[in-house]
């Protein structure tokens, strides 16, 4: 018996063991994928879009990609750069799969969005709502978002990622 | 030999001659919306005449503005990070100023004509400070009002028939003469952006 069924075979147990561990509620894991923080903020009333953030952990040895994510919530969700360039804001697809590599932690947040497109509703803060993002290795990984304020600063706070110098009156 | 050195030579101008175009075509586009209200003199290049129609069914146009000063920026409710925090950041600092507030206008102008239609804009502002105003126009109407900012929107399509619109961020400081002042950055501290705001309405 190689090293490789070993490991396999470690992978398996691992699996099984993730998979029978109900998550706690605002983390979940898929093999060496871990995510954090999944959170969206509360939408005006008819607004046809809502966006998604969360942090992707890869605690494995080799890297993985995300490939998409998928909500029931939404008519589609999709994976976007969103970022201001030259006192423009700017909004596309992904350019492709994006890649987790090995050991480290990518943030979906800074300069890119989940976007859920046609929301059967509006998001008020406090709701949550499920959704699936599916990696090349890990496969699906069922989360479930939080809504937060409308403020994007007041929620990374929220989270404990305090941003640089908002002075509350 | 000489053939193959012959060949190096115009692969190299050709490198030569794309780098320079490029780095032309990356100096004009950075040249011209990050500065959108300055010319070379310095002098404001925003103005111009617009008239738009807010979430209430108003006419509301650079002549009805006069004598208040103003803050206005572009954006689009299918929008899911900085148009809505914008709003929201806006009305919280509105909320602080409190009836200060009453001395200048805030508006938001669609960039999406199209799909923001004066009920859905209705509806989203319901949302934020009620004496935000939302306008929108004719597709005429709304390209004299990019030109009268010296500013610029981009359709971009998107999957499955979809399309997005990248927009000139940042919300313009006017004054009660419709003048432009500074414009205010939503990534600035928030006590640099209340500054800015004092500053236009002392």
């Amino acid at each position: 018996m190689g090293a490789k069924s070993l490991k396999c075979a470690g992978l398996l147990i691992a699996g099984i063991l993730t998979w029978t561990v109900p998550s706690t509620a605002h983390d979940h894991k898929a093999g060496s994928i871990e995510i954090e923080h999944p959170w969206s903020r509360a939408t005006p009333p008819g607004a046809p879009v809502a966006g998604g953030y969360l942090e992707i952990r890869n605690v494995g040895n080799e890297a993985d990609r995300l490939v998409s994510a998928s909500s029931d919530l939404a008519a589609s969700t999709e994976l976007h750069e969103s970022t201001m360039q030259d006192g423009m804001m700017r909004m596309r697809p992904m350019a492709g799969p994006l890649e987790i590599p090995a050991g480290q932690t990518v943030k979906i947040g800074d300069g890119n969005h989940i976007m859920f497109v046609k929301p059967a509703r509006s998001l008020r803060k406090g709701e949550t709502f499920k959704a699936t993002l599916t990696f090349e290795k890990a496969g699906a990984v069922d989360i479930e978002f939080l809504v937060q304020g409308m403020g994007g600063r007041e929620a990374e706070e929220a989270l404990g990622h305090g941003m640089h110098g908002s002075a509350a009156p | 030999m000489n053939g193959l050195k012959a060949f190096r030579l115009v692969a190299w101008i050709a490198v030569a001659i794309v780098s320079m175009g490029l780095a032309a075509f990356v100096l004009l586009k950075s040249e011209y919306p990050s500065t959108p209200a300055s010319t070379v003199s310095g002098t404001p290049a925003v103005g111009g005449p617009f008239s738009l129609v807010s979430q209430r069914g108003e006419v509301v146009s650079d002549q009805s503005l006069r004598g208040r000063p103003y803050l206005a920026f572009f954006g689009f409710t299918n929008c899911p990070d900085i148009c809505p925090t914008t709003l929201f950041e806006l009305s919280e600092m509105m909320a602080e100023l409190g009836a200060d507030a009453d001395t200048f206008k805030v508006l938001l102008i669609s960039v999406d004509p199209e799909r923001d239609s004066q009920e859905l804009l209705a509806q989203y502002m319901t949302a934020f400070d009620p004496r935000i105003v939302a306008l929108r126009g004719t597709r005429a109407q709304t390209d004299a009002v990019l030109k009268a900012f010296a500013a610029a929107a981009i359709k971009v399509p998107m999957e499955g028939g979809n399309y997005t619109m990248e927009h000139t961020a940042g919300v313009y400081l006017m004054d009660a003469d419709g003048r432009y002042v500074d414009l205010m950055r939503m990534e600035e501290p928030r006590e640099e952006r209340m500054r800015k705001l004092r500053e236009l309405i002392s």
